[in-house]
Formats: structure tokens, sequence, C-alpha cells
């Protein structure tokens, strides 16, 4: 098989695999899972083989018409170069992972056969989206994803909140996806072709018309796709989806696919000085905010999540500062660890009955019960934080690196103040970062206090002492997969620029010692926290629900969910004064734990202005628009009414009219005849 | 014979026949109205037949015709009034409303109960 071929069957398998598990799915039960895991398995292969053959070499462009439109031609066009060669390895290794993780985490659901296709179908998508070369392509991969997203949100649709936030997530979204159409347009009315290799081209040559406001326009879609401020409200809220989900679409891939789009166009932005410095603040104002929001959440998803919105900050940042090698090494990196650490904390949310981190630290023991999940999620959050051997540091060392690049003045047109934005910032997060990891950490496994039988409301208690929970052995096989990148996707760091730019992406002295040093602190003072708040743990009991550990890991994490805001009487947070997050954020807790009220300024300026104007409509349509049809139809009535009253049933009166009639005519006529009543 | 007397005496026939069947409230009785205003008619026919002497006398043979469709239309007449005695006990026409529109008010309002059809029917 040739490069092309291959490249060609990578999107194209999951795809069928998707059409056939839809079409099947209800006939024959027994072929379901196969459908699901084979398909993306070879497709993950496949884009091995693409990655080796490809190498680092020039870039494999192939392209057929697919339709002559009579302006700008549309392509099924590949794209290959070192960064769709990669990332489409990671997209396939994460897939396979999730497919082969959910045949347990959902095996008793009713809806897993709907779901596992719609997970082929969104791995085709995102394959599709990063192999093309063409962008009205790239922009159905695009839609399908967001499609995609929207339905596996809601997978859990018997909850309120899951389906509010499918919802939101798609309104979000697509709100930014209709600039980067437009945005689209106006590239290829600048560039003649929707080409990226043919808009690469003319950028180099001749320069865009309008280079600022297509490349805002963009930057308006990879915001709404890859949750940065101020589009970035959606990602948290998705969480109500089931965790293989929110491992593969909401941290991994498809929030990924924003800033690769980015990478793919960066000689667009970096025309432009004024979008670069908004890329900058943009990714420094996601960056700190999701970093203090990830702070106050109770959610262990929760806390992912933003922790996700701020590692898509560091790559948006490194966007910012023209460095896409970096940028996409993050990605990648990003993609392993944390799809790694949502799919462990399925496992915990399972083993532990709640998704609650104040429930889990009045647990004691759950670290022993899960000892695969214990030490692979250790060291995930250790890469999170970045700390030495592990991905994590070598790819935020290169960010930071590339920014202190660009802060120096180093970078050719490269704003310095888009550079200090990006360093300063990336730094501060740094030391959030590693305060979040480390509170996730400690509030998860080192619960003490209480054991949990005697929790107050529990309602089937986690009984310490007895056997182990039995996790289905696929869930902890799959995180000792990821587990591989995490550790040691460092020793890539020298292989890499060879695949990408050629810029180094080796750790530079300053920045490693500087941001080692900073998540060190910002770990041993959130130690020094819990350890003075740990005492007060043990007096304060707090209420929790826990799920019957026979429960199926799905189920306990759709209870878990549903349970958590009458509990603790918010989705997001718990009135847990024994949170060292709580101390550290000191008076900022209260609004970081709502997402410093970005929603709320939503609802204020757009929900319910919308309302308002719905519920003005209504009234017009009721009252206004309405009497008139009901008018229409009364008045003939009334004067149906008033004629049936002639209706009596009488020949001799019918006749009577009859005649009275007839000589009223008669007379009429005669009269006209002779002309004397005109 | 001048032409006045046939047609003053048609005016007279057919008055006579409208006001039976505008007013009468037996059946039979406005049949026969209509018969007479028939005949008005008909003696309309014949008299201005005569007066203006046509060859081919179509008046008169009108006039026929007439006779013998009224023959027809006075024998089903008949029947239904017949059928309409026997089944209602009754040929006035006054109480022969089923056709009337029923509305609520009205319904209330003319208080004269129709006698019951099936009953009718059986005997």
């Amino acid at each position: 098989m040739t490069l092309t071929t291959t490249a060609v069957l990578v999107p194209l398998l999951p795809f069928l695999g998707a059409v056939a598990g839809l079409l099947l799915g209800r006939r024959m039960p027994g072929f379901v899972r196969p459908l699901a895991v084979l398909p993306t398995l070879a497709a993950a292969a496949l884009t091995v083989t693409v990655a080796v053959g490809q190498g680092g070499g020039p870039a494999t462009d192939v392209a057929t018409r697919l339709t002559p439109t009579g302006s700008i031609p549309i392509d099924l066009a590949l794209h290959i170069d070192g960064f769709a060669a990669l990332i489409a390895v990671l997209v396939g290794v994460v897939a396979s992972c999730v497919q082969i993780y959910s045949t347990g985490y959902l095996r008793d659901d009713p809806r897993y056969p709907s779901y596992a296709a719609l997970v082929s179908l969104f791995t085709a998508a995102m394959l599709l989206v990063v192999y093309t070369g063409d962008l009205m392509v790239l922009l159905v991969g695009w839609e399908v994803m967001g499609i995609c997203s929207y339905f596996l949100v809601g997978h859990y649709w018997e909850t309120e909140t899951a389906r509010a936030a499918s919802l939101k997530a798609f309104l979000v979204t697509k709100l930014g996806d209709v600039p980067f159409l437009f945005g689209i347009f106006a590239l290829a009315a600048d560039t003649g072709t929707f080409r990226i290799t043919g808009i690469l081209g003319s950028v180099a040559n001749g320069g865009l018309d309008h280079p600022t406001l297509i490349a805002l326009l963009l930057l308006a879609g990879v915001a709404g796709k890859s949750a940065q401020f101020p589009l970035h409200t959606w990602l948290p809220d998705a969480m109500a989806g089931p965790t293989p989900v929110s491992a593969l679409i909401h941290a991994a891939t498809m929030v990924a696919a924003g800033i690769y789009v980015v990478a793919r166009l960066l000689p667009v932005f970096a025309a432009s000085a004024a979008a670069l410095i908004v890329m900058a603040v943009m990714a420094a104002i996601t960056m700190v905010g999701s970093g203090l929001a990830a702070l106050a959440q109770d959610d262990i998803k929760r806390v992912l999540a933003y922790s996700t919105v701020g590692q898509l900050g560091y790559m948006l940042g490194a966007l910012a500062v023209g460095d896409r090698g970096a940028a996409v090494f993050h990605l990648i990196s990003h993609g392993a660890f944390k799809a790694l650490l949502f799919l462990g904390a399925g496992v915990i949310i399972h083993a532990a009955g709640t998704n609650s981190l104040a429930a889990m630290s009045r647990m004691s023991g759950l670290a022993r019960r899960i000892p695969d999940a214990y030490w692979t999620v250790t060291v995930a959050l250790l890469a999170l934080a970045a700390i030495p051997p592990f991905a994590g540091f070598f790819s935020k060392e290169a960010v930071l690196g590339a920014a202190e690049h660009a802060a120096g003045g180093a970078a050719h047109g490269i704003p310095g103040a888009a550079g200090w934005t990006v360093l300063i910032s990336g730094l501060l997060t740094a030391l959030l970062t590693a305060a979040y990891a480390a509170r996730l950490w400690l509030l998860a496994f080192k619960g003490k206090g209480i054991e949990a039988p005697d929790l107050p409301q529990a309602l089937n208690s986690v009984r310490a002492g007895e056997t182990p929970i039995p996790q289905p052995v696929v869930m902890n096989a799959v995180l000792w997969v990821l587990f591989l990148p995490t550790v040691a996707l460092g020793l890539a760091a020298p292989l890499l620029p060879g695949w990408f730019d050629g810029r180094s992406l080796a750790p530079t002295l300053t920045t490693s010692v500087l941001g080692t040093g900073i998540a060190l602190v910002g770990g041993l003072v959130t130690y020094a926290t819990w350890r003075h708040t740990t005492a007060l743990a043990a007096r304060t009991p707090i209420g929790a629900v826990v799920v019957d550990p026979d429960a199926s890991p799905a189920v306990a994490e759709e209870t878990a969910m549903a349970t958590h805001a009458p509990v603790y009487g918010d989705v997001a947070g718990a009135a847990d004064p024994a949170d060292p997050g709580r101390l550290l954020l000191g008076p900022l807790h209260r609004h970081a734990a709502v997402g410093f009220h970005v929603d709320a300024v939503y609802s204020a300026l757009f929900v319910r202005p919308v309302r308002a104007a719905a519920t003005l409509v209504r009234f017009l349509d009721r009252e206004v628009v309405d009497t008139y049809v009901r008018g229409a139809g009364a008045a003939p009535r009334w004067l149906g009414a008033a004629v049936r009253r002639a209706q009596t049933g009488n020949v001799q009166t019918y006749l009577g009219a009859l005649l009275a009639g007839s000589l009223v005519l008669a007379i009429a006529a005669v009269l006209v005849a002779t002309g004397t009543g005109a | 014979m001048h032409l006045a007397y046939p047609a003053v005496l048609a005016v007279l026939l057919f008055c006579t026949g409208l006001y039976g069947v505008l007013a009468r409230r037996n059946a039979i009785l406005v049949l026969m109205s209509v018969e007479l205003m028939l005949n008005a008619v008909n003696l309309n026919l014949v008299a201005f037949d005569v007066w203006l002497r046509d060859t081919l006398h179509a008046g008169q043979a009108l006039t026929l015709f007439t006779i013998a469709i009224a023959a027809a239309e006075i024998g089903i007449g008949l029947a239904i009034v017949l059928l309409v005695y026997r089944n209602r006990g009754s040929s006035d026409i006054d109480r022969l409303r089923d056709l009337a529109e029923k509305t609520g008010e009205a319904d209330a309002a003319d208080g004269t109960p129709q006698p019951d059809t099936k009953a009718e029917a059986t005997a």
C-alpha cells in the first residue's frame, strides 16, 4: 500500500465501523464490540504506518477535485507532514484506548451501540481534520466532531445536567463556528483557494489583503472549539458526559483541533501582529483563570476540565509566540497524560462511588483499593505539573522556552509583548497547575478521618477491609498503555524538531529551573495547607451519596453527577472547610468555584435578553397575530348563526320569502328596464 | 271573447293557489293549491295560444304536457303525504320541521316535540 492509500484508509475505517455499528447495533449485539474496537485499532496501526512512512520528510500532498464550484474549487486533498502524522497517531492511540476502556466502562449500558458508533464517527472526523489539505473538507470534519460531541455529552440524557450541558456545548461552539466559516471564506477570497498549501504559498508570496480580520475570525472558531476565553464555558459543563468521552473528546483530541488548525495556518496568523497579541492575551487570561478555577472545583472531572482549558491556553500561547513545534509537542504529550488522567478519574469515581473530592478526602484506603489507577494517575499528575522526568515537563518547557525566546525579541516578526504575556502567565499558571494537581492527588488518595461506612447520608457504603472492588480489567490495562507516553514522551524531544519546523524543543536552563522551581513551590504550599486543613476535615463531617460498588462504572458516575447538586447545593463546588484550595484562594474561592461568574455574565448579557425577546414574540404571536386569525374564524361563525335562525323548517316561510324576493327582483328589473329607477 | 276574461280568471286562480300554498296547513290542501296555480298557467297558455293564432299551437301542446306532468306530480305528492301521515299521524305542514337548523336556544323556544319517527314507522 502506498502512503496515500494508507492515509485514505485511516479516516475511512472508523467511519465504516460507525455506519456498520449504527446499522447492526440493535439486531446483532454480538458484533457491536468488535465493530467499535477493531476499526479504531486498525486505524491506529495505520496512523503509525503513515507516520513511519512520512517521517520528517517533505509534506505529502495529494488531491483530487471533488467538485467544480464555479469560483473556488473544493478538493479532496491530503496534506501529511510531521505535525499531521504525529497528531494522527495520538488520535488513533487515544481513540483505541477509549474504545477498549468503554467496553468495560459502559458494559451494562443499553445505549452502548450508538455510543460506540458515535465515538467511531468522531474518531473518523478528527482524523479527517488532521489529514485533510482542504479547508472546506476540514470544516466538514470539524462540524461532525461538534455534533458527535453534542450527542456524547448528552449520553446520560436522563439527568438534567447532561441535557443542559450538551445544549450549551453545542451552542457555544457554534457561536465560534460561524465566524470561523466567514474566516475561511475571507481567506479563500483573498488567496483564491481552499487548499492549505495554496493559502500558505500566497501568504508567503504576496501576503493577504485583510490579515487581521481573517485571523480574528478564525480565532473565534478556535476559541469555541478549543475552549479558550471567552468561549471556554462549555468545557467544564461538558464533563456531564461519560468519562471516556471526556478523555477522548474534551481532553485529548477535539479541543486540540482548534490548536491544530492554528498550527496549520500559523503564517496567516503571524501576518498580523494584532492577532498574535490578541491570541497571547486570550491564552494568558484562559491559563490563569482556569488555574484558579480548577483549584476551587469539587468534582474531580471538573478540576481536570479546567486543567484542560489551561493546558490548551499554553498551546495557544506557544502559537502566539510563533512556535508551532512547541504547541504541537505540548498537544501530543498533554493528549496522552490528560486522557490517562480522565480514564483514571473514571476508575476513581467508580471505586469511590462519588465524584466529589470533599467526599473522597474523608475516605481512607482508596489508593489501596485501586493500585493501578493510583500509580498511573500519580505519574500523570506529576506530568501535568511539569515535574522533570515526565512528558509534561519537556513540552511545557518547550512552550516557556519559545515564550522567553520571543520576549527577548529574538523571534522574527513576533511582538515582544506577546512573548512577555505568555511567559509571565505561563509561569504563574505553572504554579497554579502544580497547586491544583497536588490538591487533587491529596484529596483523592490521601483521604483520612472517618471511614466510608460512617458517612452520615451514605446510601450504600463502601466497606473498608472488604475484598477490593472488581474493576474491569480492560479499564486498568488501558491506563498502563497511556502510562508509557506519559513517562517517556520527553525522550522524543530531541527527535521531534526533525518532524516539525526544525526549531529545537530541548528545555533551556533558565525556564527549566524557573518552571520546575515554581511548580515545586506550588505543590509544597498546597501540601502544607493540606496538612493544616486536614485536621479540620476530621471535625467537619460532610454528607455524600456513595453508590453501590457492584454497580457498573457508568451507573456510578451518572448517579454521582445527579446527586452532586442536591447534596452540595452546587454542581461545581462544595462547602468543605477542610479543602486546601479554600485556604489558598482566600476570598477568591467563592468566585473561582463558579468560574468567575462568566456564566452569570453570559446569562445576563445573552440568555435573559433572548428570553425577554422570546416572551415578546410570544405575546405578539398569541395576542396580536392570533387575534386576526381568531377574528377571521369568528366573524363567519357569527354570520352563520344569524342566518341559521331563518332555517325554521317551515316550508311555507321559505316559499313566502322566495315570493317576496322574486317580487322585489321583478320590480327592480322592470324599473331598470324602463329606466326610471336608475 | 276578449283576452281580459281568461287572464283575470287566471290571475284570480293563481292568487288563490298562492294563498293556499302559503297559508294552508294541511298538506293535501297545499297540493290542491299547487294544482290551482298550475291550472291558472294552463288557462293562460290556452288563452294566449288562441289570441296569438299560433299555427303550431305551441300553447295547447304545452298545456297537455303540463297536465301530464301535473298528474304525475300529484301522484307522487299524495304518496309522500300519505307516507308522512302514516309515519307521523299528521300531515300538518307546520309540524314537519325536521329540516330546521337546531340551535340550542331556538329548540328550547320552539318547545313543540316532534313525534317519534321510529315508533310510528314500526306501527
